[in-house]
């Protein structure tokens, strides 16, 4: 039996669905061990204490809250020395990091805080023997290695999407705790964080996502994509980078080498060819559909169900046919 | 301003790539090499930093076999001011070995800012720039796509999912660099000239713990691509069909 650990992450006072994720992985590898507690961190403003139970849901026994005014935003000193100062004071086997932008940014520092490695994007991990092998998607997505992380606490930081939250509901022993160092001293400080506007769902979330490609032909016409998006009620809208460089989209929205690595369970891609900078970024997608004229373009060798065709006649068509499935007829 | 840009050499990711024997690396048949992209933001962003503060120098340092001295007269070529090979048989996977290394010859370097590449393309791991930081006890911003440096401070700015964020940060500081500030320049032949004739200092690596590892590679599963559904408007409903009933997320 071991203790594991699972970082929860928030962004204005609610959590996100990737502390979900890291909380069914450390339940999964505490079970794994034969039965273990998963504890969790939640840090933010006085009354993120509301969102422990959440975690409960997903399995986390104990949830470890630290609530101060300075920790409303992420903080990266602050909350790194916290999550150190707690996986010290435990006997961790293995602590879970989502690997979102904030995570990529909070386990490295964690890591180095305690002289231990990190295991950075993993798609996958089981526990072997007092190790971690684990599965990440390395070269742009073009080879999958099996890494194998020795030390305690084996830290590792997931991929958005690639594990389901998995709901395994207790009712969390909820502990409050303090930050590690006063969050004022803290040498570097995030002064402003900008939501984008529009209420769609964020590419690391959605389980859906509608991608776009020069065969869009004009910036306008992303409007298509935009309505089969709607049409699936829960999808984020994706560009490749010739689209961004372009500025038909912005720059935060490109899935890709350079842009965002993305895991939904369906990808929908609308006049995309198909480069690799562009596949590195999608193709751990776990259902890839792909629209596009040219029957020879590298996107069909990937994706799993293909029509050849012209999108301005078909995406219309599809989007009528996914409302239509969706209203449940 | 002095400024040190870490950069890895990787190989072209545009190339087929196969396993080697040992199935632990790939085989270097046929591998290109090249600085990982966002590597190559950072030294971007460094000889545009100093060519506007009218002084200073651009130091780039990469660790690996002696390979890497041609990545690194790759930066002299592009404008660095000189640069040092961290000499070691192979890079490990394991971002905290690298990170001692670096931190060992950056320590006392006297640097204003250290910057990296957001990741390297071939570990898409992320994680030695902010580990290097911790060990030199700099403060450090990760992933920035936005940097203004005022007098002794700098702004930065991060995306976020569906967000942005603005850190402000004293200086001296570690930076790592994503897309969206700076395209590299390419080499003009004089800088080539020039290169050759700029100092490249090779020293060995001061490696840290290695427990990070590379247990197996295997190429993707092939997915069942290449399925066409049909063509045009009208293989439609068949695409919903089966996004229903067998993909099950309809």
């Amino acid at each position: 039996m071991a203790t594991t650990f699972a970082f929860a992450e928030s962004r204005d006072g609610n959590l996100r669905k990737v502390s979900f994720e890291a909380v069914t992985a450390a339940r999964r590898a505490a079970d794994a061990t034969g039965g273990g507690e998963a504890h969790a961190l939640l840090l933010g403003a006085p009354g993120i204490a509301a969102r422990a139970e959440e975690l409960g849901r997903y399995g986390a026994d104990v949830v470890f809250v630290v609530e101060h005014e300075g920790l409303a935003r992420y903080n990266p000193e602050a909350f790194a020395a916290t999550a150190a100062e707690r996986l010290r004071a435990g006997d961790y086997r293995a602590a879970f990091f989502p690997a979102s932008a904030q995570g990529r940014d909070l386990a490295p520092r964690t890591a180095a805080a305690l002289g231990v490695s990190l295991a950075s994007d993993i798609t996958d991990f089981e526990l072997q023997g007092d190790t971690v092998l684990a599965r990440h998607p390395g070269y742009t997505g073009k080879v999958i290695l099996s890494l194998r992380l020795a030390g305690s606490p084996a830290l590792v930081s997931l991929r958005p999407g690639a594990i389901t939250p998995t709901e395994q509901p207790r009712t969390p022993r909820v502990e409050q705790a303090k930050p590690a160092i006063d969050p004022a001293s803290a040498r570097v400080s995030v002064t402003e964080t900008t939501q984008r506007t529009g209420a769609r769902l964020d590419l690391g979330e959605a389980p859906v996502i509608v991608s776009g490609g020069r065969g869009l032909r004009a910036a306008e016409n992303f409007k298509l994509v935009e309505e089969l998006a709607d049409a699936f009620g829960n999808a984020a809208v994706g560009a490749t980078r010739a689209v961004t460089d372009d500025g038909w989209r912005p720059a935060t929205d490109q899935i890709g080498q350079t842009g965002r690595n993305v895991s939904p369970d369906l990808y929908v891609a609308l006049g995309i060819s198909g480069a690799i900078q562009h596949l590195a970024g999608m193709r751990t997608s776990k259902t890839i559909v792909a629209i596009n004229k040219d029957k020879d373009a590298p996107i069909f060798k990937i994706a799993d169900y293909g029509i050849v065709g012209d999108l301005f006649e078909i995406v219309p068509r599809l989007t009528e046919e996914v409302r239509k499935a969706r209203s449940g007829h | 301003m002095k400024i040190a840009v870490c950069l890895k050499r990787v190989p072209e990711m545009e190339l087929r790539f196969s396993i080697a024997g040992d199935r632990k690396s790939l085989d270097p048949g046929g591998l290109k090499y090249e600085i990982s992209d966002f590597d190559g933001y950072a030294l971007e962003v460094a000889l545009q930093l100093v060519e506007k503060a009218g002084s200073g120098e651009v130091v780039a340092i990469s660790l690996g076999p002696d390979g890497v001295q041609e990545t690194l007269r790759k930066a002299l070529a592009m404008g660095a001011t000189r640069a040092v090979q961290l000499k070691a048989d192979e890079v490990p996977f394991d971002g905290s070995a690298v990170a001692a290394a670096l931190a060992a010859e950056l320590k006392d370097g006297g640097y204003d800012l250290i910057l990296f590449g957001r990741m390297a393309t071939d570990t898409g791991s992320g994680t030695v720039g902010a580990m290097t930081a911790h060990l030199l006890d700099l403060p450090a911003v990760t992933a920035i796509s936005h940097l203004e440096l005022g007098e002794g401070r700098g702004t930065a700015g991060r995306d976020l999912e569906g967000a942005s964020e603005t850190v402000s940060f004293p200086l001296p500081a570690v930076l790592t660099i994503d897309e969206g500030i700076a395209r590299p320049r390419l080499a003009t032949l004089k800088g080539i000239m020039a290169a050759k004739k700029k100092p490249l200092d090779v020293r060995p690596a001061q490696l840290g713990e290695v427990r990070l590892t590379v247990e197996s590679m295997a190429m993707p599963p092939e997915r069942s691509g290449g399925r066409i559904v049909g063509e045009g408007p009208d293989a439609v409903p068949e695409l919903v069909r089966l996004l229903r009933t067998e993909a099950k997320v309809l």
